[in-house]
């Protein structure tokens, strides 16, 4: 039997992406591949959210190169990604997650997703009427329904309250257990330090360092990634 | 002045003229709405997911067209249904089903117009989450016209509201055929040149009740499908 081709690694060469006169990100040259977390660490606007978009292939790079397991056509079959705001499509949970089934996956499956990040009570309620944290359990049940490879979670938690925030950071560690690739954008250090296999460290759109996460933050290479971890503001 | 009193006990008493206008004047209204809903969503709803060349001029005429001329529209239609017209061998003119057709082509444009805003401002919140799900074009524009199903009610209430209240095109393509294609703004210009002011006041009172009780189910419906679907 033969299985849709491998996305990993996911390889960016010298990517840039510009708005108009502003680079977003600055020749960025970055290998994700198979294994722990990777969390892209740094300050509000370092160009996380454009990389995840860029590596799901939401955003075509304005210059240099990416290939998914070598191809550069992928079609993002196995990539799914779960936003800082994710969209509540006007139906009930468990409709939500029916709607991201791949074809031949039937209800029950839906309902086991829902299980497994606790929202199994919930699967009749109007996915609009949940609350924040249960939003977006509700929006990792749906990205886990396309049965990915690779799952892009941009600053998940980043308005949730702790115990929020721990339910989803389980449903994270979980998930990485079960072999899927996690990618994910935190300004959140803490979190890194919980989740991260290793650690890319962007400032103003260039990747200062890509290190596993206990030499990143045992022994920072820079003096920038050394000031953040100090708690300093990095500009 | 007599003529309010009678006009209320028309109505009170159900007189079956007057009821045989009202029905028609809703079937038709109804009809060539959600005719034109039908063939107005799915075009808005396109024109808003899609670029093209042409596609700013489209959308232009589409929002001026939502001002046409009803006396204009049931001059065209009557054109294209007249006996030497390019659809006479139907010999639907003078008939409801002319009605409704003018009045659909009458409310088109409005159904169209405003959906295809409604979804194209839908779209820019739905874009990234639709696409990181890899939902292809026709799921798109199903799953977009569902999400805005409850703005679509209203814009469906514009377009009846438009139909229910125009003249010309019924006058035009209807003939105002007593007991046939005689509708409540026909008769009631009919009746007022007359002078039988009692009927006009009747059917105008029966009229704008009709518009505000329509607008009143569909606004409770949409309060419960709003709690339902949140």
């Amino acid at each position: 039997m033969h299985g849709p081709a491998s996305d990993l690694p996911v390889e960016l060469k010298e990517v840039s992406c510009r708005f108009g006169d502003v680079a977003v990100l600055d020749r960025v040259t970055l290998s994700l591949r198979p294994g722990a977390p990777t969390l892209l660490v740094g300050p509000n606007g370092s160009g996380k959210s454009t990389l995840l978009r860029i590596a799901m292939g939401l955003l075509p790079p304005s210059g240099g190169t990416i290939a998914w397991g070598g191809r550069p056509d992928s079609d993002g079959t196995r990539r799914a990604m779960v936003f800082q705001r994710p969209v509540m499509l006007r139906r009930t949970a468990l409709a939500n997650v029916v709607y991201a089934l791949p074809a031949g996956r039937d209800r029950s499956h839906a309902l086991r997703l829902l299980a497994r990040v606790g929202l199994e009570r919930l699967a009749d309620r109007p996915a609009r009427r949940l609350s924040g944290g249960e939003q977006q359990r509700l929006a990792l049940a749906r990205a886990l329904a396309r049965d990915p490879e690779i799952l892009f979670l941009d600053e998940p938690t980043a308005s949730l309250d702790p115990a929020a925030t721990k339910a989803v950071e389980d449903i994270v560690r979980d998930t990485a257990a079960a072999g899927v690739k996690i990618v994910m954008a935190s300004h959140d250090l803490g979190q890194a330090r919980r989740l991260a296999g290793d650690v890319v460290f962007l400032v103003r759109g260039r990747v200062l360092e890509h290190a596993p996460a206990e030499t990143f933050f045992a022994k920072p290479g820079t003096p920038q990634a050394a000031a953040f971890l100090r708690g300093d503001l990095v500009i | 002045m007599h003529d309010g009193a009678s006009a209320f006990s028309l109505v009170l008493e159900g007189d079956p003229t007057l009821y045989a206008i009202v029905r028609l004047s809703l079937m038709v209204s109804l009809s060539a709405t959600a005719l034109a809903g039908l063939i107005g969503f799915p075009l808005g709803a396109l024109l808003a997911l899609t670029r093209f060349p042409g596609r700013n001029i489209i959308v232009v005429v589409l929002n001026a067209f939502m001002g046409l001329p009803p006396v204009v529209v049931g001059l065209a239609v009557f054109l294209l249904l007249s006996r030497s017209g390019p659809l006479g061998s139907f010999g639907l003119l003078f008939t409801p089903q002319a009605m409704i057709i003018a009045q659909a082509v009458l409310v088109l444009p409005i159904v169209a117009a405003l959906a295809r805003q409604t979804i194209e401002d839908l779209w820019h919140e739905y874009r990234d989450e639709l696409t990181a799900l890899r939902v292809g074009p026709l799921r798109r524009v199903a799953t977009l016209l569902w999400d805005a199903r409850f703005s679509l009610v209203t814009v469906l209430l514009a377009g009846f509201g438009r139909a229910a209240a125009e003249v010309g095109t019924v006058m035009i393509v209807g003939g105002n055929i007593d007991g046939f294609t005689r509708t409540m703004t026909t008769a009631i210009a009919l009746e007022t040149s007359k002078g039988d002011l009692p009927l006009a006041v009747g059917l105008g009172v029966v009229l704008i009740a009709l518009v505000v009780a329509v607008n009143a189910l569909a606004w409770g419906v949409r309060r419960i499908g709003e709690i339902r679907a949140g």
